[in-house]
């Protein structure tokens, strides 16, 4: 018997992606940045930093710290608006042979819709990602993923609105984020992404001050993985929608980890920052163990743990 | 841009405080320009998950070396490193002095502390020789002054303690050799150091109507430009607007920096 390669390819909910290791919103840019050093071709998916409608500064520096295992950013969601990113960014995009996932935010229920609407007519996006959970923006952001009915009214808004497959993207910080997942399927969701960055606060005791300007921001890094990995478990028995899963991932471990916990792909994040290169060592990782356990396709993986 | 794994040929103290650090990085040394920097991945200090930067100091063939100060857990940690250790490399990173100056024009290099490591690499790739002023807090902190000078280039000190050369800030023995030379010379002011000496040196060259680059330093995360953790408030065509300090800079002109936070 010949050892065949096993496949990555996967078909999450529209979206085809070679393999189901993506970058994470707000830690890759928006794709040229690392474009030297990572070859975006082999990647499965690019999600990139969150857009409004508008160009937003985002908060006041400093905005980043690092903490043990982790780091805590409160970038406060600085991106060049709809029409600055598809004019400077799309093109560069197009040019890749890599799917591209737009993350998008508002202010208000009115311009999240009009952000998935204007994203409905650019080129080269494949799926709209709905950031309802950053925690660093007092307008929008996390006020509408912590609470059941307003996550209702956005995801069913913005469905009604656009053909793109639509991925919200989960606040880990709810009591019972089953609850969260299921509300979203039901109301038009294609997929979820989980979780975001935990609201956090690091204070220099020396001058007793926040070391963040914006006094409290979101950690991420390894410090959260345990915690990500309850949450895409719970998340994974409430809906049957394909799930991406994000928290602190360096190595295929923990990808691999997330996928046998119920994900179908996963987002690399902070440690792009820590090693450029992790996306793709997770790639060739998550092949290693397919063909150590006699796997011949990826999806084999997911959703298979043994209780 | 490479990522490269580089062995530690060297790693000497430089006085009580300060270190080299060299490293073999055949690709990174490339095509390296003064005032742009390094990111360096602390090995042995597994739960960092940001790279740190690091001004280049300098380049001798594949040869890189950083001058640098334990500050931080990060730092702390380094000083652990020694000959035959791999360290993980991302560079050169940033935009990097500007090195074809005008003909007439003095350049005049303003360091405080280690901030005079880029100035050290600008100063030899320089074609003109020009002036330093170096401050820093005690005589020890004065670092490459006799480099600066076996390389033809003038040193005047100033130490906040007096312990070497004048006592106070860097601007004064600067103003006091502007004063001297008024209008007979052109002076193109290149800065590294805390931020109240580059707007120091950025108003002087402001109110001659001359050009003062400064190397910005602001806390980064992923040095490429992706994060947005480093920006600084900038005038750039007219506009206002946020630059990233790791990729738009880290050298700045004067006139576009906007201080205000």
């Amino acid at each position: 018997m010949t050892n065949m390669k096993p496949t990555l390819d996967i078909n999450l909910a529209g979206i085809r992606m070679k393999n189901p290791v993506m970058v994470a919103s707000g830690t890759f840019g928006y794709g040229p940045e690392y474009a030297d050093l990572v070859d975006l071709n082999k990647l499965g998916a690019i999600v990139v930093k969150g857009i409004s409608m508008e160009p937003w500064g985002g908060n006041k520096t400093p905005r980043m710290v690092e903490v043990a295992g982790g780091l805590i950013n409160a970038i406060g969601l600085q991106n060049p608006g709809t029409k600055g990113f598809t004019d400077q960014y799309m093109p560069f995009l197009r040019k890749h042979d890599v799917a591209v996932i737009v993350n998008i935010w508002g202010k208000t229920l009115e311009e999240y819709v009009a952000v998935a609407e204007w994203f409905d007519h650019v080129e080269g996006v494949h799926a709209l990602e709905i950031n309802i959970s950053c925690p660093n923006v007092k307008a929008g952001g996390s006020s509408f993923g912590v609470h059941l009915d307003s996550t209702a009214r956005v995801v069913s808004a913005i469905r009604a609105k656009t053909k793109l497959p639509i991925i919200p993207k989960l606040a880990p910080n709810v009591s019972d984020i089953g609850a969260f997942a299921k509300v979203c399927e039901e109301n038009g969701a294609d997929a979820l992404s989980l979780i975001n960055s935990f609201p956090a606060m690091a204070i220099d005791i020396e001058t007793r001050k926040p070391i963040l300007t914006n006094v409290s921001g979101g950690l991420s890094g390894p410090a959260i993985h345990p915690i990500a990995v309850k949450l895409v478990y719970e998340a994974a028995k409430a809906v049957k929608i394909p799930l991406i899963a994000i928290g602190g991932i360096t190595s295929a471990k923990e990808a691999i980890e997330f996928m046998i916990a119920g994900a179908s792909a996963v987002a690399v994040g902070t440690a792009n920052f820590t090693e450029p290169l992790t996306a793709l060592q997770v790639v060739d990782g998550i092949e290693d163990y397919l063909i150590r356990h006699k796997m011949v396709k990826v999806q084999e993986l997911v959703r298979s743990i043994r209780l | 841009m490479r990522i490269e794994n580089g062995l530690v040929t060297s790693h000497e103290p430089m006085g009580p405080h300060y270190r080299i650090l060299t490293l073999t990085l055949p690709e990174v040394t490339n095509s390296v320009i003064p005032g742009q920097f390094v990111h360096l991945r602390i090995a042995k200090l597994h739960d960092a998950v940001l790279r740190r930067p690091f001004s280049i100091y300098k380049v001798d063939g594949q040869q890189l070396s950083i001058l640098y100060k334990a500050v931080g857990r990060g730092t702390a940690t380094m000083q652990a490193l020694s000959t035959g250790d791999s360290v993980s490399i991302v560079g050169p990173l940033g935009n990097g002095f500007p090195l074809n100056l005008e003909a007439g024009v003095t350049p005049v290099l303003i360091g405080g502390g280690y901030g005079v490591a880029p100035l050290y690499f600008l100063a030899k790739r320089m074609k003109l020789r020009g002036i330093l002023f170096v401050g820093g807090a005690k005589a020890i902190d004065i670092l490459l002054a006799d480099d600066f000078k076996a390389i033809g280039w003038e040193v005047r000190i100033a130490t906040d303690d007096g312990s070497l050369g004048e006592k106070g800030l860097v601007t004064a023995p600067l103003d006091g050799w502007l004063t001297a030379g008024a209008g007979k010379m052109r002076p193109e002011f290149f800065a590294c150091g805390p931020n109240g000496m580059l707007k120091a040196v950025g108003d002087r060259a402001i109110k001659g109507n001359w050009n003062a680059w400064l190397s910005l330093d602001r806390h980064m995360g992923c040095g490429v430009g992706a994060c947005l953790a480093c920006v600084q408030k900038v005038r750039l065509a007219g506009q206002e607007t946020l630059a990233r300090v790791c990729k738009d800079g880290p050298i700045f002109e004067s006139r576009e920096v906007i201080w205000d936070d």
